[in-house]
């Protein structure tokens, strides 16, 4: 009995130890994945600044309103607020676990909603350095995970995308697993296996006791030494969100 | 003429004891020299600059103009792969799928920023409200055969696609590879994405042998620029070949072909280093500098080591004293004509295109050094050498008489032959007036440059490869959405479209007309543009939101969306077609559209279009300059103020006539060919030199008259003349087969004109030496006779 006992206590060790760097990643992700599970919903203001090369700087204001969702992905509708031409047009995002997105635009110019079919995740979002799949909510699903290493509470995680349509090979995601596993930085590499982005995260604040929510995304394209920078402000977790809110009909009253 | 006379004992006797001391140091000064070669030379750095923009001065206004649009929009280079499969359809599920998988393989391409092909091509359908957007074939070996039967009437009824990335039959269809290129070295970028590739083109073309291959670009034109250099400096190996031969055989002599070739490689060497130590990246015109210093630092030796062993073998001189009395003769006209060239060669600063300064500027250091070691290391190892030779009297003097012949039959028709002459060069100055400029760069690469092929078979078979680029203004920020601004700049688009000279035209106001037919679920009466701001803004919006990995606005838009690019792809156009037409587009905008909206025409081919004038117009002052300078060398080289100014003549009639002959060979110049001019006239003027001083000296000395003293000049120059433009055509007609035109035309149109220079130096100038001489014939002959006997 006292050998069984050794001999699984060994084993179990053994195991631990061998827990390979695909299994360690995963469940880092996991673990980050769970750390923000159960925050609802929540409204966001978000200033965008695009920096060309030569320093050259455009903004646009939008609002963002997101619902958790747990058997799929999240929903996402935001508001663009200025420039003034394009006050009032708005996106609903469903993301999924599994497959393309849904996504519908309202034009408040034409007053209609158009459904927008496509598999374009690795395009940039509205002429930032952010794709998409940059911006879309991280589904633990949508990557296969390798370990890196450790660096102090910082953990360091290649995710490599399943989708084949992705614009990467893979990204390199740091995790504090100190700080409810949140991310501090992610790096991008192209299909060709070049660095082409990295993305910092700052301001962080705890919400609710339990959320990190960075105030800035600061996004900087390497091999065109573009920006782009997200501000966030007035985060918003007591809105309390529901499915009616992120429908068609919600698109349109959210454009007026 | 007593003063004269005493500065020209002067430098006799400097030369006399110049080359004593060097004799006598003969080891010191080897090492001396040796060391010299070898110090220089270690600071020695041979790079290459494959960039085009180095044919541009910082200054250039073009340039200016078209870094100014690459700033606003995304700085782009690019690779073409077209692709032609042997069934002539593109698509066929084979096909398509090939094509998928070299796409897929592009993104691989070191530096690439987007790749755009058939497949990956984002189409967008609209039925009701609902919009897609997807690649026009993607997993193309899945399809059905109806599939790709839509595919196929989707593509080619797509203007983004027909006469860009397809032809209009759909055999045809091109990968275009975007790469960003950091730009810090492009000595080591340029190579990387052409030998990437060049590899994945050779494995495609392994799995597919049914499809045909070309490649061209802006990244393959730098490789092509990259690799004539390389080229032209390998047929450096060739002109020592010549070296070698022809100094042996006209000197018959093997100690004296190793001291010449050691005479040119210390001259090279030592041009490498002053390459090093400027910092200079060489280009195709600046890499022929080894052949250009080989031909003409060879002349220097020759020419002093024709007088060492004429003087042993003809006169019995021992070794030592024919080599004195060789470096006394030669070493001032050895001097003036290396000052002549090295001036000719410094007047390219004054043109306007940098690989040319730097090509005058190494030439002229090396033929510097080539003079210096021509009297310094070139003596000393004759001295250390064994050199000996037989008294041969014979050969020579039937040799002499041709000449002599060849003089008499000049003399005797001054009159006839100066009409002749003038009839000829007057006729050919007139053809020279209808020569053209043409600077098309595809062209500057012979038929043997694989680019060149590739390239005209893309432009006989898929669509242009020469643009321009337009950025036009709406005068305020987010004014590209105001529906005046998108219906002008429609109608520029409709005007370009309607062009002959118009393969495609890519215009913002295309993309609004697109998404607003999209909005309306395609239907086609909505493929215009919006009727207002804000559905144009949006309309924007949506269309950046489809955009994919790669591509963003800023090709076509600039940052506060106040101006878009527009493009035109256009046929293979002349420089002076293409110039036409950039001013006619300019001149439609202004007469069509608001200022705000008026632009001018940029792009690499018009800067190249507009090289040659620009370089004509700011070598003109350097031509004059040259011929001043030259011609004041010579007037005190000659001490003769008269003779100076008639050896304009001889000077300037062969440019003329090369390029009237030109405009009956090919009627059309490059911009290396307007460098020619003070290039060969500091060449050309050694023969004018050689003849006049002889003339001179028949005149002066002997009291020969006019007649005679021509005769006595074809007797002693006429065979060194002939011999050192030999040499000098050797060297040109190696570089004319150079595949890169801007050094191939020089070297031919320099052959054209060394060859009529010395025919020239033959029947004109020594009739006009005869002409001119007549009337005083008697004075001079008297006086000259009086100071000859005086100075004894």
């Amino acid at each position: 009995m006292k050998t069984i006992i050794l001999t699984l206590t060994l084993l179990s060790t053994i195991g631990l130890f061998a827990q390979s760097a695909e299994d360690r990643g995963l469940e880092i992700a996991k673990a980050a994945e769970n750390a923000d599970l159960g925050f609802k919903s929540s409204t966001v203001e978000l200033k965008m600044t695009l920096k060309n090369k030569n320093g050259q700087t455009s903004e646009r204001l939008l609002t963002t309103k997101t619902l958790e969702l747990t058997e799929d992905g999240d929903k996402s509708l935001i508001v663009f607020n200025s420039p003034k031409d394009v006050k009032g047009t708005s996106t609903l995002t469903f993301t999924h676990k599994i497959g393309a997105d849904d996504q519908w635009l309202f034009l408040p110019s034409i007053k209609r909603v158009k459904r927008i079919s496509s598999n374009n995740k690795s395009g940039p979002f509205v002429g930032s350095e952010f794709a998409y799949e940059d911006l879309s909510s991280q589904e633990v699903e949508k990557y296969a995970y390798k370990f890196l290493n450790e660096n102090g509470n910082l953990l360091n995680v290649e995710q490599d995308p399943v989708d084949p349509k992705s614009g990467y090979t893979r990204r390199i995601v740091t995790y504090n697993k100190d700080k409810g596993y949140r991310i501090e930085k992610v790096e991008f590499y192209d299909r060709k296996n070049s660095l082409l982005k990295t993305l910092t995260y700052s301001g962080y604040k705890l919400y609710k006791n339990k959320f990190w929510r960075a105030a800035s995304f600061n996004m900087v394209n390497h091999q065109s030494n573009k920006e782009t920078l997200l501000q966030f402000s007035d985060y918003n977790f007591g809105v309390d969100l529901a499915e009616e809110d992120f429908t068609q009909v919600a698109l349109k009253r959210a454009g007026n | 003429m007593n003063a004269l006379k005493k500065v020209s004992n002067a430098s006799n006797k400097f030369a006399s004891q110049w080359a004593t001391f060097v004799i006598k140091n003969k080891w010191l000064v080897l090492i001396g020299t040796f060391l010299l070669a070898i110090g220089l030379g270690s600071q020695g750095k041979m790079e290459f600059d494959g960039d085009y923009h180095v044919f541009f001065s910082e200054s250039n206004p073009e340039l200016e103009a078209f870094d100014a649009l690459q700033e606003k929009y995304t700085k782009d280079d690019n690779v073409i792969i077209v692709l032609s499969p042997s069934n002539g359809n593109i698509f066929t599920k084979e096909n398509l799928n090939a094509i998928e998988e070299l796409t897929t393989e592009s993104w691989n391409t070191p530096y690439s920023s987007r790749v755009d092909a058939l497949t990956n091509f984002q189409h967008t359908s609209a039925e009701g409200d609902d919009l897609y957007v997807d690649d026009l074939s993607y997993e193309s070996s899945l399809k059905s055969n109806t599939e790709i039967a839509e595919i196929k009437e989707k593509a080619l009824k797509e203007p983004l696609l027909v006469n860009r990335i397809l032809n209009e039959k759909g055999s045809v269809t091109a990968i275009n590879i975007t790469v960003r290129l950091p730009g810090v070295d492009s000595a080591k970028e340029i190579p990387e994405v052409t030998v990437f590739t060049r590899n994945m083109v050779s494995s495609f073309k392994e799995k597919h042998p049914n499809f045909e291959v070309h490649t061209s670009g802006l990244v393959p034109l730098n490789t092509a620029f990259f690799e004539s250099s390389m080229a032209d400096m390998a047929l450096t190996m060739l002109m020592l070949l010549i070296v070698i031969i022809t100094t042996f055989i006209l000197t018959r002599n093997i100690y004296s072909t190793i001291a010449t070739l050691v005479v040119v490689l210390f001259s090279i060497i030592s041009a490498v280093g002053f390459i090093g130590i400027m910092g200079i990246k060489l280009t195709p015109p600046s890499a022929t500098f080894m052949t250009m210093i080989l031909t003409l630092a060879v002349a220097d030796s020759i020419h002093i080591l024709i007088t060492m062993l004429q003087k042993m073998r003809q006169d019995g001189l021992n070794k030592v004293d024919a080599l004195v009395e060789s470096i006394r003769l030669n070493f001032m006209p050895v001097f003036i004509t290396s000052l002549t060239t090295v001036i000719g060669f410094l007047t390219m600063n004054f043109g306007d295109v940098p690989p040319f300064w730097d090509l005058g500027n190494i030439t002229a250091f090396g033929m510097t050094m080539a003079f210096i070691f021509s009297t310094t290391v070139l003596p000393a190892l004759m001295a250390i050498f064994p050199v000996k030779t037989k008294v041969r009297k014979e050969t020579e003097k039937t040799k002499k008489n041709w000449y002599a012949s060849l003089g008499n039959l000049v003399a005797n028709q001054p009159l006839r032959l100066t009409f002749i002459s003038i009839v000829i060069i007057g006729g050919l100055t007139f053809l020279a007036t209808k020569n053209e400029f043409n600077d098309e760069f595809i062209n500057y690469f012979d038929e043997s440059v694989t680019f060149r092929t590739d390239t005209d078979y893309i432009s006989e078979n898929l669509t242009g490869i020469y643009n321009i680029e337009f950025s036009i203004g709406s005068g305020e920020s987010g004014g590209i959405n105001n529906p005046e601004y998108l219906k002008k700049l429609n109608g520029f688009e409709d005007w370009l479209n309607e062009q002959p000279e118009v393969v495609h035209v890519n215009a913002f106001s295309e993309v609004a007309r697109r998404v607003n037919r999209s909005m309306h679920g395609d239907d086609e009466s909505f493929y215009r543009v919006p009727d207002n701001r804000e559905e144009a803004a949006q309309y924007l919006l949506l269309y950046e939101l489809s955009l994919p990995f790669g591509l963003d606005l800023n090709n076509q838009i600039n940052v506060d969306k106040s101006e878009s690019r527009v493009t035109v792809t256009l046929k293979n156009l002349d420089s002076p077609e293409m110039i036409a037409f950039a001013e006619k587009s300019e001149r439609w905008l202004v007469a069509n559209t608001p200022k705000e909206m008026h632009a001018i025409a940029v792009s690499p081919m018009l800067m190249f279009s507009k090289l040659g004038f620009r370089q004509a117009e700011s070598m003109f002052n350097g031509n004059i300059i040259a011929l001043i300078l030259i011609s004041l060398v010579l007037m005190l080289a000659l001490r003769n103020f008269k003779l100076g100014l008639l050896s304009i003549i001889p000077n300037v009639t062969p440019v003329l006539v090369g390029f009237g002959i030109w405009a009956l060979y090919k009627g059309q110049i490059n911009t290396g060919m307007v460098i020619v001019f003070g290039m060969t006239l500091g060449i050309i003027v050694d023969d004018t030199v050689h003849f006049m001083s002889k003339f001179l000296r028949a005149r002066r000395e002997l009291g020969y008259d006019a007649k005679q003293a021509v005769v006595y000049a074809f007797e002693t120059v006429g065979k060194a003349l002939v011999t050192t433009t030999i040499v000098l055509l050797a060297g040109f007609a190696v570089l004319s087969t150079s595949s890169f035109a801007l050094n191939s035309y020089m070297a031919r149109i320099t052959v054209i004109i060394i060859t009529s220079a010395l025919i020239i130096d033959f029947v004109l100038l020594p009739s006009l030496l005869i002409l001119t001489s007549k009337k005083k014939e008697k004075i001079i002959q008297k006086k000259e006779y009086t100071q000859v006997i005086l100075d004894k």
